[in-house]
């Protein structure tokens, strides 16, 4: 099986602070991969990392075998990366249709079949993004990722602040990306309940270093609660 | 048919009715006003979409409408002289052809907008204003220091040039041309603002990382846009020169720039028409104050003061009542 992201040892932060400090992780080839830590561990800035936005300071990104040192955001989404940013960041002056449109590259997904991933979209085509529900926001996001026809699809904190039978829609949702396509996945989320549903492997960030990797349903109560707080 | 439809159809049908009226009315003057209102919308159409689609607030468009002007000129100086443009290494003559002149004006004022933009997008905000300003300044400093050209006077052109099956020596033929390449243009940036390219552009004006994460490059789709600006600007600088017959530096002037931005802020930012509409209160307002005191502009100034504190969405803006 080939790998898809392969992180080691990256050291990246901002200004003279540093948070990554030697994060390896790794999601092959149609695996689904939990990214798991408290809040300031360093999650988010490793995806920031490997999405390009943010230059490494030490260590290697490699996607799909090629190292992505020095590449802009726009490359390394075209190398296959598709970004489902935190605080579900669609375009807000566009309606879903159009938020859809803008990002479409050619391939398996098209409009048609992300409105049959989320019926929703479909009744809200013409409505401003911005006028969308939370969730709704959330599909979009996600529909839009899966609209650049990625081959690694990166979810940050797709069921923060969402209520639960939204929450649980958007799982399924993941859950039937992930049964359907090949797609590496590599999820970010504060739930080891539904981590353990739909993951092959979860990797734990602590204070900026992956403490912890191994299939979740081994993870023991005492170290959830050391390294997760549950 | 939305409520800025509507309000677009009425502009465009009224910008047609007026001229025939004045046809029959035997008011050839009248005819000649509307002719500048569509060359001059037309300007504005171009510098609307990269303002108003882009975000770019570019004080350098006279550049393009100068090169037009200019285009315009020197092939039409060169074929009434019956003196060759250039012999070697091979002969290029003038000409009195407009879809020549507009070709050449096109393509090069893409080109400079290509060269302008690659530069002056590496920067944003006031420091891109000021760059483009700079760059109106260097083409106005070279015209009026370029005697082969005329120089400050600026070049005369005795007869209006040709176009087949036309006589565009009678101002309604003529407004008919410039009338239907406005509408081409106001075609073309309907359909880009609608396109995959013009909504990415509208998203990154936003939200330029969020549109780098799906895999476009803002910086990319900016110049993109400013090219095609400037070409359209351009088009509209040759049909200008064309109207009066005569080019000169003023065409590159800084205030030329801003006159072009006027239209499109009085009309409507980001609206499909409101450079039409913008263009044509400029030209009303010229005729009818212009009569009245020579410092009419303060009313403008009044009147432009009021639209971006009252109403952001300038005419097309307050008549639809920010409906789309």
């Amino acid at each position: 099986m080939s790998t898809m992201i392969d992180i080691s040892d990256l050291h990246a932060g901002y200004g003279t602070g540093e948070v990554l400090k030697g994060v390896d992780l790794c999601v092959d080839q149609g695996e689904t991969v939990a990214l798991m830590g408290r809040n300031g561990m360093g999650k988010t800035t490793t995806v920031r990392a490997l999405c390009g936005l943010l230059p490494a300071r030490g260590g290697t990104v490699k996607v799909a075998g090629s190292d992505i040192a020095g590449l802009a955001a726009h490359k390394v989404a075209r190398m296959g990366i598709g970004l489902v940013p935190e605080g579900r960041r669609c375009f807000p002056n566009l309606t879903v249709a159009e938020n859809l449109v803008a990002a479409a590259r050619i391939g398996s997904w098209d409009m048609a079949r992300v409105t049959e991933l989320f019926p929703r979209l479909a009744e809200r085509k013409d409505q401003m993004a911005a006028s969308l529900s939370g969730g709704e926001q959330q599909m979009l996001a996600i529909g839009r990722a899966l609209m650049t026809n990625p081959r690694a699809l990166i979810l940050d904190e797709a069921t923060e602040g969402l209520a639960p039978v939204v929450r649980s829609e958007i799982w399924d949702a993941i859950a039937s990306v992930r049964a359907e396509t090949g797609l590496s996945i590599l999820v970010i989320d504060k739930s080891l309940k539904e981590l353990r549903r739909i993951a092959d492997r979860g990797v734990i960030l602590d204070r900026g270093q992956s403490e912890w990797t191994g299939n979740l349903d081994e993870l023991s109560v005492d170290e959830a609660a050391r390294l997760l707080g549950v | 048919m939305t409520r800025e439809g509507i309000v677009n159809a009425v502009i465009a049908l009224g910008l047609l009715l007026v001229p025939l009226w004045a046809l029959w009315a035997n008011e050839p003057f009248t005819i000649t006003l509307a002719t500048k209102v569509a060359i001059l919308a037309l300007a504005g159409v171009g510098l609307n979409l990269a303002l108003g689609l882009g975000g770019l607030v570019s004080l350098g468009h006279a550049v393009f409408f100068g090169i037009g002007g200019y285009a315009m000129g020197i092939l039409a100086q060169h074929a009434q002289t019956f003196d060759p443009i250039m012999e070697a290494p091979f002969l290029i003559e003038g000409t009195k052809s407009m879809p020549v002149i507009w070709l050449v004006a096109v393509v090069s004022s893409a080109l400079a907008a290509l060269a302008i933009g690659a530069l002056s997008l590496r920067t944003s905000g006031v420091y891109f204003i000021m760059i483009t300003l700079a760059f109106g300044q260097m083409f106005y400093y070279f015209a009026i220091s370029w005697p082969a050209y005329g120089g400050e006077d600026g070049l005369s052109i005795y007869v209006r040039n040709e176009f087949p099956g036309l006589n565009t020596l009678n101002p309604i033929e003529f407004f008919g041309i410039t009338y239907v390449l406005l509408l081409a243009a106001l075609f073309l940036s309907a359909r880009i603002a609608a396109s995959p390219f013009g909504l990415a552009l509208t998203s990154a004006r936003q939200s330029p990382q969020r549109v780098e994460t799906v895999g476009l490059r803002p910086f990319r789709l900016r110049l993109t846009v400013f090219v095609i600006s400037g070409a359209i600007t351009g088009l509209a600088g040759a049909l200008f020169a064309d109207l009066n017959r005569f080019v000169s530096p003023t065409m590159f002037s800084w205030q030329m720039s801003g006159e072009i931005m006027i239209f499109v802020i009085l009309g409507g930012v980001a609206r499909l028409f409101g450079p039409v509409a913008g263009a044509a209160l400029f030209i009303l307002l010229e005729h009818w104050l212009g009569g009245v005191s020579e410092y009419w502009l303060i009313w403008v100034g009044a009147l432009l003061l009021a639209v971006v504190l009252f109403a952001p969405g300038g005419l097309i803006g307050l008549v639809t009542r920010g409906q789309k």
